[in-house]
């Protein structure tokens, strides 16, 4: 007997307990098996953009922090860049340094809580995101301790950073550093082999390289796929070039290498740290610029390699304090085009497992 | 395309009703909710039976207010960092994070509230069950913070819910929520279950 | 490095191919004709040795007579980049031609682009606000909208 089925739509709606903020999708379903979803956001929308334009180019850099929540020095970097290209302003060497050590200090604790939430997803309910958030408040006392904020730090400047690192700063980096390895490798230990993550990631929601690229995605997704584009690598900024670290890339572009990427960039992370501690240079922190600041006629399109993937602003200058046009380039907005793709053939359970690893964050996607 | 066709509900006609709702809500939310006083009836008060339950209820109540999962913006990081191992809030028996408003009491909003967000935050607030009590996190919660003079941002979210405790702080720390926490214990504590609640006027939602 | 190629370089391979669709160039950024749009986008995709398989952004910038799109293109494969730039200088209803279908990445970019700008895509597959809701009035982006954004020039120290 031939059973008659009818296509089910379900809300996952902007209020559901997997923390990547208020996403929504309306997923089709036959049965157990997704056959189309719509993503629907805007529920963070906070006409950051907008605001930006009324606004002078120092008072943006908080509104910078509020974008991707979970890694605003990188956000911080991304603006302060663009700008000080606007503008043609060099900054000193150890504000370089400095800002490259918050950066990949950053990286390490947005991975974790990737890491963390990945696994939530998969069931795993809390116990791998205690652990990966015991080392996140590690790296935001150490955060704390320079710039008195634990999640938007408005550190960074135009033309540098603003205040330097306290003596208590580099004894206690030098201990995390110490020690980071050690926890990655605890986190190896019990998730690596582990049947349950294979069976459920492995071979999921495959992203091939040709499309990865047509979709515009960047960053551990890309990276995951086997496309080897690394905007540190391919088009550095700041003082990039004097680190030794590697890109790794993944196979398959399955859920397990997205996972897998995250902990080998941390690895690289703590590789750049402590180079970067090696060859600290004295020195200013801030170079010389003008209280208000008016950039000439024209624009620049600044971008790094975030924890998400490739952020970028693209500023335009019309001579007067503000900003004229106020353009993010947010990774993880981009990154959510292949969700159908991503998502379709596969079931209910394996929907969440898919959306965590591609690692989304609201403030970002919405700006 | 096949797969358009199979959708049940065409995604405009969704998207219509979502909006109408929006606009209905932005209609009806010009002026905010006052702030929930408890008045203590000083006839009742004087009743030792009532006293002794009305402890008995409030003990039982603020230790252990279960929070709906309400994180909206960077203020949920916050929010996840006292829920876990450093800060946490499982000391107070507040870690069940319910996904369901059904089953929680306390709403804790962290964030900021967007117009589009609004219909979704009351429909979770009227889903919860009386006792429930409204803690407003984070500037953007109680005023709209660094976004409130742009074009979609709910400047304060006692334009659609009452709000009981405010904690302020851009994002608040873990520290603040807790003393915040604690301020709605000594609120709760000083509550008592004979007082009219909205589910005596209007059936639950 | 990634090299960003000159707009002089480009117009020129751009004209050798594709007759009249530029307008202008400079030392960035090469300026295409909007109907022109999509014959030069897939130009800039297909043809070897520019392979512009990246679609970095879309911004569109409101100069108050008209509009400008400005296009970031990458090429992963030689590590080049290139700034295409397109004008539309009607204010009620402007159109450009979609690129969704050579790029995935455009799709909700321009999505986003008509919702906060107003400027309309033919040939998008799903032309439709995606960040305010469907009955929002007018584009918030436009320099001339009339909502709120207060504006607050201030003197920051440093």
């Amino acid at each position: 007997m031939a059973l008659k089925t009818e296509p089910v739509m379900i809300n996952f709606g902007p209020q559901h307990p997997s923390t990547h903020g208020v996403f929504r999708m309306r997923v089709t379903f036959d049965g157990e098996v997704i056959v189309d979803v719509e993503p629907v956001f805007g529920y963070l929308h906070r006409g950051i953009e907008k605001l930006a334009e009324s606004r002078t180019y120092t008072q943006n850099i908080p509104y910078t922090d509020r974008l991707d929540y979970l890694a605003s020095m990188t956000n911080n970097h991304a603006y302060v860049l663009a700008v000080e290209k606007l503008a043609a302003i060099e900054v000193p060497e150890r504000a370089e340094y400095l800002r490259v050590i918050m950066s990949e200090l950053m990286r390490i604790a947005s991975h974790l809580m990737t890491v963390g939430f990945i696994l939530n997803e998969m069931g795993a309910f809390f116990t791998p995101l205690m652990y990966t958030f015991r080392e996140r408040e590690k790296i935001l006392d150490l955060f704390e301790m320079v710039c008195g904020q634990r999640l938007t730090y408005n550190y960074m400047r135009i033309g540098g950073v603003s205040y330097d690192i306290p003596e208590r700063f580099m004894p206690a980096l030098k201990r995390f550093i110490d020690e980071m390895p050690g926890y990655i490798d605890e986190y190896d230990q019990l998730l690596k082999e582990n049947e349950i993550l294979l069976a459920r990631t492995k071979g999921v929601g495959i992203l091939p390289p040709d499309k990865a690229i047509n979709a515009s995605v960047s960053g551990p997704v890309l990276r995951a796929s086997g496309v080897k584009w690394d905007i540190r690598k391919a088009a550095p900024y700041s003082i990039y070039e004097r680190f030794d670290f590697e890109i790794p890339t993944g196979k398959m572009g399955d859920v397990y290498d997205r996972y897998r990427m995250r902990i080998l960039e941390m690895r690289q992370s703590v590789r750049i740290v402590k180079q970067a501690m090696e060859q600290l240079p004295a020195g200013d922190v801030r170079a010389k610029v003008p209280a208000t600041l008016r950039p000439p006629k024209g624009e620049a399109y600044g971008h790094i390699e975030g924890p998400k993937g490739e952020l970028g602003f693209y500023l335009v200058s019309d001579g007067s304090p503000n900003p004229y046009r106020f353009k993010i380039r947010a990774p993880a907005f981009l990154n959510l085009t292949v969700l159908r793709d991503l998502f379709i053939g596969w079931k209910l359970a394996d929907a969440m497992v898919i959306f965590g690893s591609i690692d989304i964050c609201m403030g970002e996607v919405d700006r | 395309m096949e797969v358009e066709s199979m959708r049940p509900y065409s995604s405009r006609e969704l998207d219509r009703a979502e909006s109408a709702e929006i606009e209905a809500l932005i209609a009806a939310s010009k002026e905010p909710h006052p702030d929930p006083v408890t008045w203590i009836d000083e006839e009742v008060r004087k009743n030792v039976l009532v006293t002794a339950v009305d402890s008995l209820l409030n003990w039982g109540r603020h230790y252990s207010l279960w929070p709906v999962n309400f994180g909206l913006a960077c203020c949920a990081f916050e929010m996840v960092a006292t829920a876990v191992s450093r800060f946490d809030i499982s000391r107070f028996g507040m870690e069940l994070f319910r996904p369901s408003p059904r089953q929680a009491d306390l709403l804790l909003v962290a964030g900021t509230l967007t117009w589009k967000m609004a219909p979704a935050l009351k429909r979770v607030y009227d889903q919860m069950a009386e006792p429930k009590w409204v803690l407003a996190m984070g500037a953007c919660a109680i005023s709209g913070g660094p976004f409130r003079d742009s074009y979609s941002v709910v400047p304060g979210v006692n334009l659609i819910v009452p709000v009981d405790v405010y904690v302020p702080g851009c994002p608040p720390r873990p520290e603040a929520l807790l003393h915040g926490i604690i301020m709605l214990h000594q609120k709760i504590d000083k509550d008592t279950f004979l007082k009219k609640r909205q589910d005596d006027q209007a059936p639950l939602r | 490095m990634t090299k960003p190629l000159s707009g002089e370089d480009i117009a020129r391979q751009i004209g050798e191919h594709l007759h009249d669709a530029v307008t202008e160039f400079d030392e960035s950024a090469v300026f295409v004709k909007g109907e022109a749009l999509l014959e030069v986008a897939r130009f800039l995709k297909e043809s070897p040795g520019l392979d512009f398989d990246y679609l970095t952004a879309i911004t569109a910038v409101d100069f108050s007579e008209h509009f400008e799109l400005v296009y970031h293109l990458t090429s992963i494969k030689n590590n080049h980049s290139v700034v295409l730039k397109a004008r539309c200088y009607e204010r009620e209803n402007p159109t450009l031609p979609s690129v969704a279908g050579l790029w995935q990445g455009a799709d909700f970019q321009e999505r986003e682009i008509y919702d906060l700008m107003g400027i309309a895509f033919d040939g998008h597959p799903n032309m439709k606000r995606i960040l305010l809701w469907e009955g929002f009035q007018g584009h918030p982006l436009r320099k001339d909208y009339g909502g709120q954004a207060a504006s607050t020039e201030g003197e920051v120290e440093g």
